[in-house]
């Protein structure tokens, strides 16, 4: 899988791409206008992760010229402008995703394999892990083929514990991707244990081939046993 | 009081000064003038009297006024030489009006035949009270004949002369920053509203600029500062997947993250104030604040279960807005997340909606909070360091955003009523 990131910030692309490459994608970088032109042009990729402002021109220009191609579905924009204008433009470019500045490097995986996942799979939206079948559309979980059910929050954590398998997931993260933005300044979210220890028993009792481990003052990783 | 009558009230004032003035002026005018003519009228009845007194000897025996208007009576001749022309006014029973009338009285001498006679000769005056009396009607009519011409003028004529100016007031009223791009000029051929357009406009037009950049700025300040946290957030996130890292460790790059964390909210939480008392957020739509009452109760039930707190709403009546729909959410977020954070176990938040307000009532401290200060930016109560300081900050300006009011008290619980 190659991924493309258009991003002027040498440090947040070098932070989006570490984190990309340990999911074992194939990373390549470029950082103004005119490198992204020639490589958009020259080569295909799985996913392109797209800057708004960038030196030399505007973001939106290539997402035009990614239409052009026909390229542009598997673009997922990354801004810093909160702006719903820019939001709209791009999403009728026919970009995949929009994603505000700064943003989780956690959330960012989740959105990336969600395209690929729509991509492979053509458009047919499964996640399968040991003996796990997650289908985030259908909002169905089984094990070992006997369907197991979960609230809308166990459900969403699992779904977002499972796309960042083996990664470290930060509990702001978590809480922000489940509960929403407006969780912020709520007690170091200390809340999301009760929810993940429900998760816990269940896949537990179910057998489930996977384990959410703590990751004591930071967040949770879920591994495949 | 508008402009058009404003200046109708001192005209008013100025003119009763003005007809009160003249109308004295006029009265004494007038009466010296009818004095003139009836002294002068006077004086040639004497004069035809004394010549007719020559010719005809039996005019020297009228001695009483009677049906004439003259007497004669013989005199001395020291008395007849002490008496000089005199006219004064004095009283006469009158049949006809059955009174006593002022009458103008003219005294004076002549000799015939060396004998000397005294001639009284009168004429009627006018009436002193009645003439002021007529003047004084004539000069209300008058006034008020003016003050409604001008009343009448003013609503007519001078509100055409002003339709510029009252159309770029009307402009000025309904332009809103951010979401005008400018004012357009007034068609007029006045100087001065030539002159208003014209400073208006630039004065628009720099406005705008000045917000625009300011604008840019807070776009910038959010691109240069959100994203630098985040990535020492992402990068220590990736120190801690590093598989020698020991737990002391990640305890320690736990901490930092946690610090970090807090860095983004205030900034986050700064970001917001601005662009809110910037009035950067102009879309409105009709909102029901029940539903979003119902929806953050769902959201927040995790965080008050946790906390142990139960969350109850009484709707007496459906409740609408036209707000921001973000906006709305965040004042009613940031409300109960306030009430749930500074709670005990066990508390209660209590919600009312009813037709112009709601009240959000929460258990919690034994002691009120200070009321002036709540609402202060980085105002804190407690030291809990999750705490921004900035929560309330943002809700009272969103809340003078849109002219609303919000009233603390408290009486054993914490109540926070937002008046639409």
């Amino acid at each position: 899988m190659k991924i493309l990131i258009i991003e002027d910030e040498a440090d947040l692309s070098d932070v989006i791409q570490q984190s990309l490459e340990i999911e074992n994608f194939l990373v390549e970088t470029a950082s103004d206008y005119n490198t992204a032109l020639d490589k958009i042009i020259s080569f295909s990729y799985d996913c392109i992760l797209l800057d708004i402002m960038l030196p030399g021109g505007n973001g939106l220009d290539l997402l035009e010229e990614l239409k052009n191609l026909d390229k542009s579905d598997n673009v997922i924009i990354i801004s810093a402008k909160d702006s719903l204008d820019d939001k709209l433009k791009g999403l009728n470019l026919g970009a995949d995703d929009y994603l505000t500045k700064p943003f989780h490097i956690a959330e960012l995986t989740a959105r990336v394999k969600s395209v690929l996942r729509r991509k492979s799979f053509q458009g047919k939206n499964l996640i399968e892990i040991g003996n796990l079948k997650l289908d985030p559309d259908e909002r169905s979980l089984l094990i070992n083929d006997q369907a197991l059910l979960l609230n809308r929050k166990e459900f969403d954590i699992l779904t977002y514990m499972i796309v960042n398998k083996n990664r470290l997931v930060n509990k702001t993260s978590l809480a922000e991707h489940v509960w929403g933005d407006h969780m912020d300044q709520a007690d170091d979210y200390e809340f999301i244990y009760s929810q993940i220890k429900n998760l816990r028993k269940k896949l537990k009792d179910n057998h489930a081939d996977v384990e959410i481990q703590a990751v004591y003052g930071i967040g949770y990783k879920l591994v495949q046993a | 009081m508008n402009l058009l009558n404003y200046t109708l009230k001192y005209l008013a004032i100025a003119l009763f000064g003005i007809i009160s003035v003249w109308a004295v002026i006029f009265y004494v005018n007038m009466l010296d003038e009818v004095y003139d003519s009836l002294d002068d009228g006077l004086d040639n009845f004497k004069i035809l009297i004394i010549d007719k007194a020559h010719q005809d000897s039996t005019t020297l025996t009228k001695t009483e006024f009677a049906e004439g208007n003259y007497e004669i009576r013989p005199i001395s001749k020291n008395n007849a030489l002490k008496i000089k022309d005199v006219h004064k006014d004095t009283l006469m029973y009158m049949q006809f009006e059955e009174d006593l009338e002022p009458v103008r009285l003219l005294t004076t001498a002549f000799k015939i035949d060396d004998k000397y006679y005294e001639l009284k000769v009168i004429s009627s005056m006018v009436e002193e009270d009645d003439l002021i009396e007529d003047l004084f009607y004539s000069l209300i009519w008058l006034y008020v004949a003016l003050l409604a011409s001008i009343l009448i003028v003013n609503n007519f004529l001078l509100k055409k002369v002003w339709q510029p100016f009252y159309n770029l007031l009307n402009k000025l009223q309904t332009f809103r920053l951010g979401k005008d791009h400018s004012i357009e000029p007034v068609k007029t051929n006045v100087k001065e509203f030539k002159v208003l357009n014209d400073s208006v406009i630039s004065l628009v037009n720099h406005t705008l600029e000045t917000y625009n950049s300011q604008k840019q700025f807070i776009e910038n300040a959010s691109h240069e500062l959100q994203t630098p946290i985040a990535i020492s957030i992402n990068r220590l996130e990736l120190l801690a997947e590093k598989s020698e890292m020991t737990e002391a460790n990640l305890e320690t790059i736990g901490q930092v993250i946690q610090t970090l964390e807090r860095l983004t909210r205030l900034n986050k939480s700064l970001l917001l104030l601005s662009k809110i008392e910037n009035r950067q957020f102009e879309e409105t739509e009709n909102i029901s604040l029940n539903k979003i009452f119902f929806n953050l109760k769902e959201e927040f039930s995790d965080f008050a279960e946790y906390k142990g707190i139960t969350i109850s709403i009484y709707e007496k009546a459906q409740l609408s807005a036209i707000m921001q729909k973000d906006l709305a959410i965040i004042l009613i977020s940031n409300l109960m997340k306030n009430a749930i954070v500074h709670n005990h176990s066990n508390g209660a938040l209590d919600i009312e909606i009813d037709q112009r307000y709601f009240i959000i009532s929460n258990t919690g401290t034994e002691s009120a909070l200070d009321k002036d200060k709540i609402f202060k930016r980085f105002h804190k109560d407690s030291g809990d360091k999750n705490n921004t300081g900035l929560g309330l900050a943002i809700v009272k300006a969103i809340v003078d955003l849109y002219g609303l009011s919000i009233d603390y008290s408290f009486d054993g619980r914490h109540h926070v009523k937002v008046t639409l």
